[in-house]
């Protein structure tokens, strides 16, 4: 018989090593498996300039990573592994992943959300030739070049101020006429006199032989076809949570957003929920790392309560 | 590996016929490329005899890059007598097997 851990919590973003660090805290045997980079969404964003204390090396990478050893330093373990297949039936819970099978007497699950695609034509056959999803990565490569970004939140208005580090022009397309952004970002990013708008507008096509070379665009108001010649685009509109694999097990709403209370408690007993997965009104790093610290400690309550009486 | 640069790219990679060459397009701030690193030397001990091994640091080659229609890390390519055979963009690489694959499909 493998191993029976108290907790395990699937995904290693800033909520899954929250949630690591609290249990680890409480001296509980808990494992954190990821199957891609410790850190999630938070490794890939440059400027993290909103989580309260990180002023200094306020990158995304260095504050996840400071995540990651403070968990580690309490006992936390970790695994590389995906898992594929979870069984929530009994008191002890079964995870398959592709190179284990994991059991626990508690689950949290942490697998955040990924970037939805814009929908455009030829945005997947560009993917990785001019199509980007994240600018720390790709940024360098277009360092003096033209550059487009898709959207008018947070996280377009941020990527796009960074990209005027690169870029000669950065060009925001935007559906609609006004920004959603904070207003100290866009005050940023109007004063930049790298970036131009343009609005109510939105990207139909992809062009370009192996490479991207210029965007066909459609203006919503007028119906008006243009095209814009860009090297690079980067889209950024928004969010699809990573819950398929819990479809029928636990309950979410029907844009898949998994549905707990205000201790993270999902509908089936043993199993929590935590960070950008969850439905809730507000996705960021230390919204995810609260959600991660609450359930650690809900799953606490939980195991003592169960196993420990 | 051979490291190419916009200096030997030509005789290395585009008139080089004796065998197919692969090339491992990386950049220092590509996290993904670093780790996979260690696989992809692995994988020319295997291979090595059958495949030439190169990789490109396209920080600092950016331009060449570029005109070779690379744009997203980590970016594989093998060459065929200085032609490209088979590109895995960045979305098709999750693990060294997938590198590994590709390669395999140049060995016969
Ligand atoms: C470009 C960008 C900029 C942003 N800027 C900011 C900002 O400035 N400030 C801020 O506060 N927030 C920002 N955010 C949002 C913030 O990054 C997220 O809210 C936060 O990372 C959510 O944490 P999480 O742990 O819930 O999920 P994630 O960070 O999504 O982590 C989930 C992890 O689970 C793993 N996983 C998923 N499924 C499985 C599985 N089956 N098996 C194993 N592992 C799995 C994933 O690989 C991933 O690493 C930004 C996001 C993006 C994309």
């Amino acid at each position: 018989m493998s191993h029976i851990y108290d907790i395990v919590i699937i995904g290693g973003g800033p909520a899954g090593l929250s949630a690591g660090l609290y249990a680890s805290r409480a001296k509980l045997d808990v494992l954190v498996i990821e199957k891609e980079k410790f850190g999630g969404q938070a490794a890939t964003t440059a400027e993290l300039e909103n989580y309260p204390g990180s002023i200094e090396n306020c990158t995304g990478p260095a504050l996840v990573e400071r995540m990651r050893k403070q968990a580690e330093e309490f006992g936390t373990t970790f695994s590389k592994d995906e898992i594929v297949e979870v069984d929530f039936f009994d008191d002890i819970k079964i995870l398959k992943g592709r190179k284990e099978e994991y059991r626990s007497k508690a689950v949290i699950i942490a697998t955040g959300a990924e970037y939805r695609l814009a929908g455009f034509k030829n945005e997947i056959e560009l993917r990785g030739r001019g199509v980007s999803y994240c600018a720390t990565c790709d940024a360098d490569f277009f360092e003096g070049l033209d550059v487009a970004v898709i959207g008018g939140g947070d996280s377009a208005i941020t990527e796009a101020l960074y990209l005027t580090k690169f870029a000669e022009t950065v060009t925001i397309i935007h559906r609609r006429d006004s920004l959603r952004a904070a207003k100290s970002l866009q005050e940023k990013a109007f004063n930049n006199p790298k970036i131009k708008f343009i609005w109510d507008t939105v990207v139909e096509e992809a062009k370009g032989d192996e490479i991207l070379e210029s965007l066909v665009l459609r203006n919503v108001k007028t119906g008006e076809i243009s095209e814009l010649a860009v090297n690079g685009v980067f889209v950024f509109v928004g969010l699809e949570p990573k819950s398929e694999l819990f479809k029928g097990k636990v309950e979410m709403d029907d844009r898949g957003y998994i549905l707990t209370d205000r201790n993270m408690k999902t509908n089936v007993e043993g199993v929590f929920a935590a960070g950008d997965v969850v439905q809730k009104s507000l996705r960021q790093v230390i919204t995810a790392a609260a959600d991660g610290a609450v359930a650690a400690v809900a799953a606490e309550e939980y195991i003592n309560e169960k196993f420990n009486k | 590996m051979l490291e190419v640069n916009k200096d030997n790219f030509e005789v290395e990679v585009l008139n080089y016929t004796e065998k197919p060459v692969f090339v491992d397009y990386w950049g220092d701030k590509c996290q993904k490329c670093i780790e996979l690193m260690p696989d992809v030397h692995k994988l020319e001990e295997k291979y090595g005899d059958k495949i030439k091994f190169c990789s490109l640091n396209t920080s600092q080659n950016r331009r060449l890059a570029i005109a070779q229609k690379v744009l997203g890390l980590p970016t594989m390519i093998m060459y065929v007598n200085g032609e490209k055979a088979e590109t895995l963009t960045p979305d098709k690489i999750n693990t060294v097997e997938d590198i590994e694959n590709m390669i395999k499909k140049f060995c016969e």
